[in-house]
């Protein structure tokens, strides 16, 4: 499998007033194309962090990150944007979609970004929704879907301009179980038939099965990886309710 | 692009009206304010830049047209005699009273001209002739200063300064920018009413030979005649516009009226539009974080600014007309024309703009990296 993304050594602190607040420390981990990567770890453990310099949003202090045979480490804050709209989909916690447009429109917009417009624009938008099951919501606005069709508009969104690298926040947060496995079903798709590498951050055992490989943080550093999604230490498993009551959605 | 910033702008429809007042208000007192300002300093100098004249030669030291002083008739002869001066005229402008029917009292501004040339006389008469003019005690004024001078119709006789004056026409659209309208006659009825003496006149209007160079001339009468002013109608134009918007003050202060309603206006859309941005900060990290450059988000509050400009500007000219229209009848001068138009709307484009710039300071500045933080 081809290589999606690769971090050498990766450092990286915050400064918070006078004090350097160290979080990553020294990281290494390849993604490839065709598989998903689950980053597990306790708050603070740097998962999210590490997922923000894999996707070219924060910069490490140190280190050598590669996407998609580029590397970035070197590259300014002013061309970071070029390779989050060339390679990179997003999909949030809390969906980030934009409540004044319709579905279609917040796919759209993302085609905008990434200079596709007009009536490609628009059948391409559809097209993607139709690929998430959603083609009979595309002119209705985030308020009046539930919590499982904004994450699969939102999914729709992250696959505008055809990304190879899809980096998911905590995915399934706000969704009920059910719900919650249906969109792990649809990255899991993403990455075995249609090629992506998917990167998701996570505190929920219950999509672990959903893995092709868990690696697990603590203090900004791996402490472990598997290939087994049922290989979760106890302090992990004893961390995380299994089967939690459904999340009020926002 | 375009439909984020609409809907962003539509979402909340309270604050894009309060948005939209400040813009009509900008657009209105600039339009208001600039049109008095325009009609005052074009008023101010209407009889000259209607004049036909070459040059006008008048007493040295006078600061505007409603200043001069009487000076001797043999002037008059004298730039006669001047090679490349075709014709002179004598002119006279002078405040005198004007006796209504009903007792009451008006100060006016008399101008007495030649009815032959008709230089420096009405330029807009709309009844009666300037021929007319040439009978004795023959009165032109102005339709919109009917009511004030107590004048219905042709043919009524009134009293300027204890001497008879009859109405044989109307003008239309000649104001007077101070409280006295002008009230033409022949040179001759002028000395009678503005107590001139008959060897007397307070300016020569001057017509040269097709031509000739102007500057020689007036170099020429310079050298003939002392303690004179001899300027181009433009000239005598400029200087008297400069005496009443600088010297006065009248016109700094209606300028003042403009930049006061541009900044009210660009405080009332910088608060809204920042306001509006600060509701959809998490959308504008959303679409930094997903790869929007600065610029992009940039533009979205830009058209934002925008739109409110462009919607603004159209009820705030409708509003404006209005009130240009229905100032008219009421004697204030609002002149409207083409390059105001094209002014205003440079302007209210270049406020709103200015107004949405602390709010793209504010997405610029913002963290893609905020979108993790929930």
């Amino acid at each position: 499998m081809k290589t999606a993304i690769t971090v050498r050594d990766v450092r990286k602190t915050f400064r918070e007033g006078n004090n350097a607040v160290p979080v990553l420390h020294g990281v290494d981990i390849e993604v490839h194309h065709g598989e998903v990567v689950m980053l597990m770890g306790p708050s603070g453990s740097g998962k999210t962090t590490l997922l923000s310099i894999m996707g070219c949003i924060l910069q490490a202090c140190s280190g050598s990150i590669v996407i998609d045979g580029e590397e970035v480490s070197h590259l300014g804050e002013e061309d970071l944007p070029r390779i989050r709209r060339e390679h990179i989909g997003f999909i949030f916690q809390s969906f980030n979609l934009f409540p004044t447009l319709a579905a279609a429109e917040n796919v759209e917009l993302m085609l905008d970004v990434k200079g596709i417009r007009g009536i490609p624009a628009r059948k391409l938008a559809r097209n993607l929704l139709s690929s998430v099951g959603l083609i009979d919501k595309a002119d209705t606005v985030p308020a009046n879907l539930s919590g499982g069709q904004k994450q699969r508009v939102a999914i729709a969104r992250a696959l505008a301009g055809d990304p190879g690298i899809i980096l998911a926040d905590e995915p399934t947060a706000a969704l009920d179980s059910q719900t919650g496995r249906g969109i792990m079903e649809m990255l899991r798709r993403l990455a075995h038939e249609r090629g992506r590498a998917v990167v998701i951050v996570t505190h929920d055992p219950r999509v672990l099965e959903f893995a092709d490989r868990t690696i697990h943080m603590e203090d900004g550093k791996i402490t472990g990886a598997s290939t087994n999604p049922m290989e979760v230490s106890a302090a992990e498993a004893a961390a995380s309710p299994a089967f939690p009551s459904p999340v009020a959605l926002p | 692009m375009f439909t984020l910033a609409k809907r962003n702008l539509f979402q909340d429809k309270l604050r894009l009206a309060v948005t939209l007042t400040g813009v009509v208000f900008a657009v209105v007192l600039i339009i208001v304010e600039f049109g008095l300002f325009v009609g005052f300093i074009q008023t101010t100098s209407a009889l000259i830049d209607h004049s036909h004249a070459d040059l006008w030669v008048m007493s040295s030291h006078i600061p505007y047209l409603e200043l001069g002083l009487p000076m001797s008739e043999r002037k008059l002869y004298q730039i006669k005699s001047v090679p490349g001066v075709a014709r002179t005229d004598k002119y006279v402008v002078a405040l005198t009273r004007w006796n209504r029917p009903d007792g009451g009292q008006n100060q006016i501004q008399i101008v007495g001209f030649n009815p032959d040339t008709a230089w420096g006389g009405p330029w807009s008469v709309v009844q009666g002739s300037i021929d007319d003019l040439k009978t004795p005690d023959a009165v032109m004024v102005d339709d919109l200063y009917k009511g004030m001078l107590g004048v219905s119709r042709i043919g009524e006789v009134f009293e300027i300064n204890g001497h008879r004056a009859r109405v044989v026409g109307f003008t239309h659209g000649i104001r007077s920018f101070t409280v006295s309208p002008c009230v033409f006659t022949s040179f001759r009825n002028a000395l009678d009413y503005a107590r001139l003496r008959d060897n007397q006149t307070s300016y020569v209007l001057v017509g040269l030979e097709p031509g000739v160079n102007v500057e020689e001339v007036r170099r020429n009468i310079a050298a003939r005649i002392d303690d004179v002013n001899i300027l181009t109608p433009r000239e005598f134009s400029r200087k008297t516009q400069n005496y009443w918007t600088f010297k006065t003050g009248a016109g700094i202060a209606i300028l003042l009226g403009a930049v006061l309603g541009v900044l009210v206006g660009f405080v009332v859309v910088a608060q809204t539009i920042y306001a509006t941005t600060m509701d959809h900060l998490k959308e504008f990290g959303t679409l930094k974080a997903m790869g929007a450059p600065n610029s992009y988000v940039q533009r979205v509050i830009l058209i934002q600014a925008g739109i409110s400009a462009a919607i603004g500007y159209v009820v705030g000219m409708i509003v404006s007309g209005l009130i240009v229209r229905f100032c008219q009848p009421a004697g204030a001068p609002i002149l409207l024309n083409w390059w105001m138009v094209l002014l205003t709307l440079t302007l209210t484009l270049s406020m709103c703009a200015g107004a949405a710039l602390i709010s793209i300071k504010k997405v610029t500045q913002l963290d893609p990296a905020s979108v993790f933080k929930g």
